[in-house]
């Protein structure tokens, strides 16, 4: 057997895999749209023919952090906002990996938002799946980032006097390959954007509209929902970095006038991603790190010959 | 204090080129056969800003930075801030020279570029000359080196004067030169050394130099080295090919340098966005079957409290460096201190466990390096290798020899697909990465993408598969298991046995220490030997799991201890009393923390002061000592 050989491994999955035995019944409120990512995932990753031990799932922490405990893939459940640093690093040290991160709007945008920023800007190959419900859950009904202007909560008796954080235009900012936003009520689309990310090269970030019957009663569940690729009304070039922007633009401010929009915002399918640049200026080895330390036939270099000459 | 040492003081401004000029000067004194040690001071500034460098050298083992200097070679300071009434930094230009001389030696050598300064500026300075029987050349080593090629050049004019007034040999310097200046600027540097040497022999008589350079000899090759290359040559030589980091001073120089040898060695380095990403990076890395490290300073490391819980929790070996300068906050960030003991000790939450290891020299800080990686990785946990900005930036010659050693990439207990498929598995094919009941806690791991290895790591409290669980019984199995892999380690580095001893066996009292002050608390044993007083040292490296037992039988062996250590809580006596659970009455401090490192002497007096005469008075230096409980 070769040390990783559920890499790249040619046979048929299936989608039951991904269920775990332990707890095949996620606890997520009924009516929850967290589901629906589980469920794009599991028709998702068989589609791509990516194993659950060729996979890496990493999450942070929040109702989302849960998905880790109903996709049995391999898994890290991190801490609050950091699950996008352990996951690139994953990638480097192992590219043959498929990475998903995955975590609440809180956990990217708040707490973790400067990892998103910078995670995004390097252009990490992996797929980014930020659950948005607009609030957080798990803590039980507080404002969160993307809340809109004026949400009351414990917190915010008085109305959130604060603008919500707009995450596909601060995604193509930062510099992003490839933007989405899908919603749990749309699970056609959920699948297919799904797919299209995890076969992205480069950093792929899914903005997932995930209601919360329980502590967000006064948002729309996200219907009805307009697909911009299909509606007549939307046209725009994906491809186009201003038409993006602008689509972007129109579409964060009709979320809270009660239009739901979603689809493919940006698609940059030339820019090479972070592990190809890194290779590129010979700052990363073209094998697999992680295969290394299982090679026998390796010489590990030893600072004796190779540095110390330059110190007497 | 010897006579047969020299201890060059270079100094001038920060920006100035005065590291370089001291490096490559104590690397020429090294290759002609004697021993040396550098002390840089320097402050937290972008340009200017009074700045020196010493170099002690002797035909002996050199293992402090000495008391005072006997040799001073003042430059310029070519960012000096003009002086404005009253302005808080007074005259800065005056200071390569002003600022240096109370350390001065009687019968030292002053050396100074009197075309950038002027004695009339310093106060009763012809007064100070006389009574301190110092001799002094005024050279105009900026006049010479604009002539002859820039005005930069001026240091390499210092060093030939230097060489002609101590009578020693051209020759290692050239050849120093030539080895690490580029073409262009090598010619007239040649030239201007060469210039200055002639000049000072026909100026003034050095047939009987004021201050000589000693000579010696080395039975094998020296390296020239700091603490920071030999933490980041220990990480290469174990097999650390992954390094993610944040800049902060000092544990910069550890990053850069790996950094730059990385590439080379087919590893990758990371510069990220903050310290809790750099940490988590490394922890990724780990995770994903690389030899991974992360670093930084005080308030950068307080940053990496969280993901080290998480590697803690998920048992992901990583190593983290920590390499301390002043605080509390920012701190005097260029000046050493080793008063993070107690935050890398218990920063992050609930009952945590970790390895903390505190090398005392550039040797031992190559040996702890790689003891950290392997003890990371064998008993996946978290390790720090704690140090400062002492330790990481003197220069010290090492035998070559030292380092001549194999290299180890093993992971520990990390298993093959064919040893996994063995290995207690779910129904559902989960593997149990976190077995109950194993040898010495450690229960071995799977990397992703292994054929049969599936699991989750999480922060929360998790069952055997890795699934969160709250049930009272695995919460107790857990946590109890976890804590076994600190008594497997402590009998693990028994056997290793870091620890650094000096003075005699049977002596009367003892000091003890950690870190970076051990080698100057050795000599400082050395001479209250040589003056009749019977001590001994012992160095301490392990701080987590402490050597209970070691430290026990050295303050039982003695009427008493004197604790020596850069704080300004006692830190270190507090964790040895904590640990050995009494002897307070036995246990004094002897502490320094204005910024600079304790001097032989300092120690030397303080001892005699607290333990002999007991008052604990040491008048004229700037340590505090406090008295034992019941004194």
């Amino acid at each position: 057997m070769s040390t990783f050989s559920a890499i790249g491994e040619e046979r048929e999955i299936d989608r039951d895999e991904y269920t775990p035995s332990v707890e095949p019944q996620p606890t997520w409120c009924p009516g929850c749209g967290d589901f629906s990512v589980l469920k794009a995932l599991k028709q998702a990753l068989p589609e791509v023919g990516r194993s659950p031990e060729e996979t890496l799932l990493c999450t942070g922490i929040g109702c989302s952090g849960k998905l880790n405990s109903y996709l049995d893939t391999y898994g890290f459940h991190t801490i609050h906002g950091r699950s996008l640093p352990v996951a690139r690093a994953a990638k480097l040290a192992n590219p043959d990996l498929e990475v998903i991160a995955a975590g609440g709007d809180g956990d990217g945008y708040g707490i973790g938002g400067n990892h998103f920023i910078h995670t995004a800007r390097e252009n990490h190959d992996m797929t980014y799946i930020v659950f948005n419900n607009e609030i957080f859950g798990l803590t039980k009904g507080q404002t969160s980032p993307t809340s809109p202007k004026g949400h009351k909560s414990k917190t915010q008796p008085h109305g959130s006097a604060k603008e919500p954080l707009k995450p596909l235009s601060l995604s193509l900012n930062a510099g992003a390959s490839y933007v989405a936003r899908t919603a749990a009520v749309n699970p056609n689309q959920a699948k297919e954007i799904i797919i299209e990310a995890i076969e992205h090269d480069g950093f792929a970030h899914v903005d997932f509209l995930t209601q919360c019957p329980t502590w967000n009663k006064d948002a729309r569940q996200y219907v009805p929902y307009i697909d911009v690729q299909e509606s007549e009304e939307y046209d725009f070039d994906p491809t186009d970095k201003v038409e993006a922007a602008e689509m972007m633009r129109e579409t964060e401010e009709a979320l809270h006038e009660g239009k739901v929009l979603t689809g493919r915002y940006y698609v940059d399918e030339d820019r090479p991603s972070y592990g190809q640049e890194k290779r590129a200026i010979g700052e990363m080895p073209e094998e697999p790190l992680a295969e290394r330390y299982w090679d026998d036939e390796y010489e590990w270099e030893r600072s004796h010959d190779q540095f110390l000459d330059k110190h007497a | 204090m010897t006579d047969d040492e020299l201890i060059w003081r270079i100094s001038g401004g920060s920006g100035d080129g005065i590291a370089s000029t001291s490096q490559n000067f104590a690397k020429a004194l090294m290759r002609s056969g004697l021993n040396v040690f550098t002390h840089r001071h320097y402050p937290s500034r972008i340009r200017g800003g009074h700045t020196y460098t010493e170099v002690r050298a002797s035909a002996d083992p050199v293992r402090s930075r000495g008391d005072g200097y006997n040799f001073l070679l003042a430059l310029g300071d070519s960012f000096a801030r003009n002086p404005q009434e009253e302005a808080v930094y007074g005259n800065e230009e005056i200071k390569p020279l002003s600022e240096n001389l109370d350390e001065l030696r009687e019968g030292g050598v002053i050396v100074y570029d009197e075309g950038l300064l002027d004695t009339a500026e310093i106060p009763n300075f012809d007064e100070r000359v006389e009574e301190n029987d110092w001799h002094v050349y005024p050279l105009d080593l900026r006049g010479l080196a604009r002539d002859m090629g820039r005005e930069v050049m001026r240091n390499t004019a210092g060093v030939g004067a230097t060489c002609a007034l101590t009578g020693m040999d051209l020759e290692h310097v050239e050849d120093l030169m030539r080895d690490a200046m580029p073409e262009k600027i090598l010619d007239p540097n040649l030239e201007i050394l060469e210039t200055a040497y002639d000049q000072v022999r026909e100026e003034y008589d050095v047939d009987a130099p004021d201050v000589s350079v000693p000579t010696g000899e080395h039975e094998e090759t020296q390296l020239l080295m700091s603490g920071s290359d030999a933490i980041a040559y220990g990480a290469i030589d174990e097999g650390c090919r992954f390094i993610a980091g944040y800049p902060m001073t000092p544990w910069t120089e550890v990053f850069t340098i790996m950094t730059q040898n990385l590439p080379e060695l087919g590893g990758i380095s990371e510069q990220v966005e903050d310290e809790i990403a750099a940490a988590a990076l490394a922890v990724g890395a780990s995770h994903a079957g690389v030899k991974a490290m992360s670093g930084s300073s005080g308030g950068g490391f307080a940053l990496m409290s969280e993901p080290l819980g998480l590697a803690e929790m998920t048992e992901t070996p990583l190593v983290l460096v920590e390499a301390m300068r002043a605080g509390p906050s920012t701190g005097m960030p260029t000046k050493p201190e080793q008063s993070d003991l107690e935050h890398v000790l218990y920063t992050s939450q609930g009952d945590s466990q970790r390895v903390v290891l505190a090398p005392g020299t550039v040797e031992e800080a190559y040996e702890q390096s790689r003891l950290a990686f392997r003890l990371a990785y064998e008993y996946q946990i978290p390790t720090i290798l704690l140090y400062d900005q002492k330790l990481g930036g003197e220069l010290l010659n090492v035998p070559k020899s030292h380092f001549d050693r194999e290299p180890n990439p093993t992971l520990g207990k990390t298993l093959s697909e064919d040893a996994l498929a063995d290995e207690p598995h779910s129904a559902d094919g989960k593997f149990h990465r976190f077995q109950h009941d194993v040898d010495d806690g450690v229960s071995p791991r799977s990397i992703p993408g292994q054929k049969g290895g599936r699991f989750l790591a999480t922060g929360n409290e998790h069952d055997p598969t890795g699934h969160i669980a709250e049930s009272p019984d695995n919460r107790v199995a857990q946590i109890d298991r976890r804590g076994q892999k600190l008594d497997a380690i402590r009998a693990d580095l028994d056997t290793v046995d870091t620890g650094s001893y000096a003075g005699p066996e049977d002596a009367q009292y003892g000091i003890l220490t950690f870190g970076s002050q051990q080698g100057t608390v050795e000599e400082a044993v050395g001479r209250l030997n040589d003056a009749g007083i019977s001590v001994k040292s012992y160095g301490v490296s392990d701080m987590l799991p402490f050597p209970t037992e070691q430290v026990e039988a050295f303050v039982e062996s003695v009427d008493e201890v004197l604790v020596v250590e850069m704080t300004a809580s006692g830190q270190f006596r507090g964790l040895v009393q904590k640990n050995l659970g009494r002897y307070g009455e036995k246990l004094s401090s002897l502490l320094k923390y204005n910024g600079n490192p304790f001097e032989p002497a300092e120690i030397v007096d303080g001892f005699e002061a607290a333990i002999i005469e007991g008052d604990g008075d040491a008048s004229g230096h700037q340590t505090t000592f406090v008295p034992a409980a019941g004194d």
